[in-house]
């Protein structure tokens, strides 16, 4: 629990750090071309917003890379989100935010060692870990559910190390409802 | 006595009936049966066993299958009965058995049996059993029933041998429910306390869990995936009526039934956490009963309705803990180990089982409430959903053997173990059901 607040914590200064300035470029130069097309009708009143951010993109989900990446994987009997997954879920957060008609269903699996039960509640909390962190990062709660199949389904059928990381895994599944 | 037997009888018959569409569908969709093998292993030397001589009953053919195999296979499970082959020696019923002759054939008693064809398609069967070393008759009963009847009727006689030489109450006709998944395919299955004879009470393509009975075994409340997410609905077995417990935001999962029937404890996730809740049987009076930072779930009442036990990771790794089934202070129960889950209170209140990790390996762990010394009952590696019998004299779990999930059966006292071995598919999740009513 402690550890998560730190990691969205981190997250939250992450974000706060790299919105503004990687953006700007990318806009003057789009600017420039959209001038030059259109400079013989009439001086521009610079549309602001004629290119966004990328994540507003439509095809941005299979356009940027780090939103090709849905799966947050976790440790045994473990619900933190490790450093690795910081930049994923960043990514995810600004992704929905600038989406805000967009919705993920979050879900929470675990390893099929134990108790059915038990890995259905450590799916459940996983999956909560991801949920916490979207929304600390100023994600709205209406566009996210949190839920465990525990390890009912599992993606690897193995019974080895191998299969049962690939298991301890929470997955941001957009469009489910 | 005989109107005892076909009330049981005409019992079954109806539920049979109620679901004789899914069981055609069961019937079709079904990959046949592997070989219906129960080895019983026995440690120890069985010395203390009754030694118990139940030949063929005579007219055995006027029934779909054999009764005294039925009742020789149910008997034997016990480890407290073994089965004396009668070798060369006839017994008839009705004719005074040689008892000296049995005695010397190393039997303490003698079960004969007759069977002839009685009203209305029905066939009358009339069974006694005999003390060989007092030469005394024990008792003398009849009953009639149909003819695919042999199982329910088997199971009736080793209920009537059994509560004689043991001096409890027999499990025999008791039924347990579990789920199997084949393929894609999971079925919530009702069968006899063997695993034989089973029923699907529900088919679906979703993965089905933590099936419990109600106290009066009329209703099963279990967890479906079929809305993409877990939620708990309560079937009605006679009716094949189903209603939804609880489907709150998040995951609704473990029901139990308090002993009167009236409530369910269960876990929701409603308010962020996996938390017990506990609420009337159609779901109204909902009521958190515990608060935590971390995982409660796996909620399950004692016998007397005063406490629910729980798996919580409160303390830093999964333990078992109790609350007052009012709610109120917490308590630790369990301390040895750092996986400690699924707890199930014995019928009589006094013991604890549970799985535990012990050098990676999940195994069945039966506790003293009162000591608090505990015991592991078993050797595998994955074991899991223990479930007391209602006679509290052994356990069924799910383990895993040949890579593939089975049932077994292991006896509190830890010196008889066998396994349901009957079903091609992959089997988990068995809830023992309770004596009838």
């Amino acid at each position: 629990m402690k550890k998560s607040l730190v990691v969205a914590a981190t997250l939250a200064a992450l974000l706060a750090a790299c919105t503004t300035a990687p953006v700007e470029p990318a806009k003057t130069e789009a600017r420039t071309a959209d001038q030059s097309a259109k400079s013989d009708i009439k001086p521009v009143a610079a549309p602001k917003t004629v290119v966004a951010d990328p994540f507003k993109d439509a095809d941005a989900l299979n356009k940027i890379e780090l939103l090709k990446k849905r799966s947050i994987y976790f440790e045994y009997d473990k619900y933190d989100i490790a450093l690795d997954y910081v930049t994923v879920i960043e990514a995810h957060s600004k992704y929905l935010k600038a989406n805000p008609a967009a919705k993920v269903l979050i879900q929470g699996n675990a390893d099929e060692r134990g108790s059915r039960e038990y890995n259905l509640a450590l799916g459940q909390k996983r999956a909560e870990a991801i949920y916490t962190n979207l929304k600390l990062l100023g994600v709205q709660e209406k566009q996210l559910e949190a839920v465990s199949l525990g390890e009912e389904k599992p993606k690897a059928t193995g019974h080895d190390e191998a299969s049962w990381a690939e298991n301890r895994r929470g997955d941001l599944v957009y469009g489910a409802k | 006595m005989g109107n005892k037997i076909t009330e049981e009888l005409q019992y079954m018959m109806n539920f049979k009936k109620a679901f004789a569409a899914l069981l055609m569908l069961g019937a079709l969709l079904s990959a046949p049966l592997a070989s219906a093998q129960l080895t019983i292993e026995i440690f120890g030397s069985g010395a203390n066993s009754i030694p118990l001589a139940a030949p063929n009953f005579a007219g055995e053919a006027l029934m779909q299958g054999s009764v005294s195999e039925v009742v020789r296979k149910d008997l034997a499970l016990t480890g407290l009965l073994r089965i004396v082959e009668p070798g060369n020696l006839l017994g008839v019923e009705g004719v005074q058995p040689d008892h000296a002759a049995w005695k010397g054939r190393g039997a303490d008693a003698l079960l004969l049996g007759s069977i002839n064809p009685g009203q209305g398609g029905l066939v009358d069967v009339r069974f006694r059993l005999y003390d060989t070393v007092r030469a005394t008759e024990l008792f003398v009963l009849k009953v009639s029933v149909r003819p695919d009847q042999q199982r329910a009727l088997g199971h009736h006689i080793a209920n009537k041998v059994y509560e004689k030489l043991i001096g409890q109450p027999g499990i025999f006709s008791t039924r347990i429910a579990y789920v199997e998944k084949q393929g894609s395919r999971y079925q919530l299955l009702i069968s006899d306390f063997d695993g034989e004879n089973a029923v699907p009470a529900l088919i679906s393509q979703e993965p089905i869990m933590s099936p419990a009975w109600s106290p009066d075994g009329k209703r099963l409340a279990y967890v479906s995936f079929d809305k993409k997410k877990p939620i708990i609905y309560v079937r009605a077995l006679d009716s094949v009526r189903t209603t939804v417990l609880a489907n709150y935001k998040g995951s609704n999962s473990a029901p139990s039934w308090s002993p009167d029937g009236r409530r369910l404890a269960m876990t929701l996730t409603k308010d962020g956490l996996s938390q017990v809740y506990v609420a009337n049987m159609d779901g109204s009076g909902l009521r958190r009963l515990t608060s935590s930072n971390g995982i409660d779930t796996e909620p399950q009442w004692s016998p007397d309705g005063n406490h629910i036990y729980f798996t919580s990771d409160r303390g830093g790794s999964p333990q078992i803990y109790r609350v007052p089934a009012d709610g109120g202070a917490v308590q630790r129960v369990t301390f040895a180990g750092a996986y400690n889950v699924s707890p199930r209170v014995s019928p009589d209140g006094k013991t604890l089982v549970y799985i535990s990790r012990n050098d990676g390996r999940f195994q069945i762990t039966m506790q003293d409430l009162a000591s608090q010394q505990t015991q592991a009952l078993t050797d595998s590696a994955k074991d899991e959903s223990p479930s007391f019998a209602p006679d509290g004299r052994t356990i069924l779990y799910a383990t895993e053997a040949g890579g593939r999930g089975v049932l077994s059966v292991v006896s509190t006292d830890g010196r008889t173990r066998y396994r349901l071995n009957n079903r091609a598919g992959d089997v988990r999740e068995p809830a023992w059901g309770p004596f009838e009513k």
